[in-house]
């Protein structure tokens, strides 16, 4: 969960200063700053169940990339608007609906962290949706080109619900299967396509996976060294 | 639910001397960010939630509310802060709702956001002109807590204060 946020936090976050208009520069930079906020959450965490053997800032600035189990999903580049707005819609359908059966956790911390960030999530998921619309039945050149990204990313989300030992053991404490999400998820992307006038891509293609397990794209390591060489070239050092 | 504040009458002038950094207009207390205040053998522990997760305006609350307790007679203060429960616009007083529109700024409307849930089209009231001839320009407006309006009758551009 914390990973999740963290890069793809940092991924919205490459969107400040270049945005395609002032309110979206805006809009992507504090979906950005919430996602940041709910890593800080997980991590803060962290340190504590470890007694404070990490804090915070090691978890996210002294890791390297086969330490982080984000999906690759998160980790793909922003490409153009449509593809940064493919990828949140994707990963936001998938987060509503996990916080919201999370916030059902009986773990103090996993239902405050559920509570808290779910107000933000649904934010997120609206605005990626209502661009979705507005791409896909707007103009020939926003619709083939929100089309394109919703098909180049497809592969990127059968992982999102992949279970592996992790999941399980979340399964058998908090109740969660990840195949219950997954059916809302599609329920969600398939109105939204259908109402966007695109194309759902086949459900049956293979589907990408390795960032659960710490196997990830090249892409990541260039987003650790962007969001790393400070820590890395002056340890310890403060803002 | 209903979630009161927890802070002795003594306190409030010195949590009052601490303003929202990115509404000044607005006192922590305003804001519903202080959630307890507590006493014991001359120990002062302060309980803060933040508006939303990554709301770079807590660490800069948490260094005033230090600031301010500690000129003031108590060196031993510390700050802790909450998630749960989540805060939520219902926590602003009367007061503070009044002060955003001095401000500028359409505060939450409850009635609107149940509208917006059904899929109704809903308008922000312009703080200046009190007219609903208003649209959305953005879903985030100047901070992650608010959204970008534009009022279709006095022209001017203004920020409303999300239910959350």
């Amino acid at each position: 969960m914390g990973d999740n946020a963290l890069i793809l936090g940092q991924r919205l976050g490459e969107w400040c200063g270049h945005g395609p208009v002032l309110e979206e520069d805006i809009a992507l930079t504090n979906i950005a700053l919430d996602l940041i906020g709910q890593a800080r959450m997980v991590y803060q965490k962290v340190g504590a169940l470890e007694n404070g053997a990490r804090t915070e800032d090691d978890v996210a600035f002294l890791r390297d990339a086969n330490e982080f189990y984000n999906v690759l999903l998160v980790e793909m580049e922003n490409g153009d608007f449509a593809h940064t707005i493919a990828r949140q819609f994707y990963f936001s359908a998938f987060q509503v609906p996990f916080l919201e059966r999370l916030a059902g956790s009986s773990d103090e911390f996993l239902r405050d962290f559920a509570f808290k960030s779910i107000k933000e999530a649904r934010y997120h998921l609206k605005h990626a949706t209502q661009w979705v619309l507005r791409l896909g039945d707007g103009t020939s050149e926003s619709h083939d080109r929100m089309q394109l990204a919703i098909n180049t990313l497809w592969e990127y989300t059968g992982e999102l619900f992949m279970t592996d030992d992790v999941d399980l053991e979340m399964a058998s404490l908090t109740g969660i299967h990840l195949e219950d999400i997954h059916q809302m998820w599609l329920t969600h992307v398939r109105q939204t396509l259908e109402e966007a006038t695109l194309d759902m891509p086949d459900e049956s293609t293979w589907m990408q996976s390795g960032g659960k397990q710490g196997v990830h794209t090249e892409h990541l390591g260039y987003i650790l060294t962007d969001m790393q060489w400070l820590q890395r070239a002056y340890p310890g050092a403060e803002w | 639910m209903e979630h009161v504040a927890d802070i002795p009458s003594r306190f409030i002038p010195l949590l009052d001397q601490v303003a929202d950094p990115e509404i000044p207009l607005l006192t922590v207390r305003d804001m519903g960010v202080v959630r307890k205040v507590e006493e014991a053998d001359d120990h002062i522990t302060i309980t803060i939630t933040p508006t939303y997760s990554g709301c770079p305006a807590m660490d800069t609350i948490e260094k005033d509310l230090l600031h301010v307790f500690r000129n003031n007679g108590y060196p031993n203060t510390e700050v802790k802060t909450i998630l749960y429960p989540p805060w939520t616009t219902d926590w602003f007083s009367e007061e503070a709702r009044e002060k955003l529109v001095q401000s500028g700024i359409s505060p939450p409307d409850h009635a609107l956001s149940k509208a917006e849930m059904l899929g109704k089209d809903v308008h922000a009231t312009c703080p200046r002109c009190k007219s609903q001839n208003t649209q959305r320009i953005s879903e985030f407006g100047s901070t992650a807590c608010k959204a970008l309006y534009k009022c279709l009758d006095c022209g001017d551009p203004f920020d409303y204060f999300k239910c959350i």
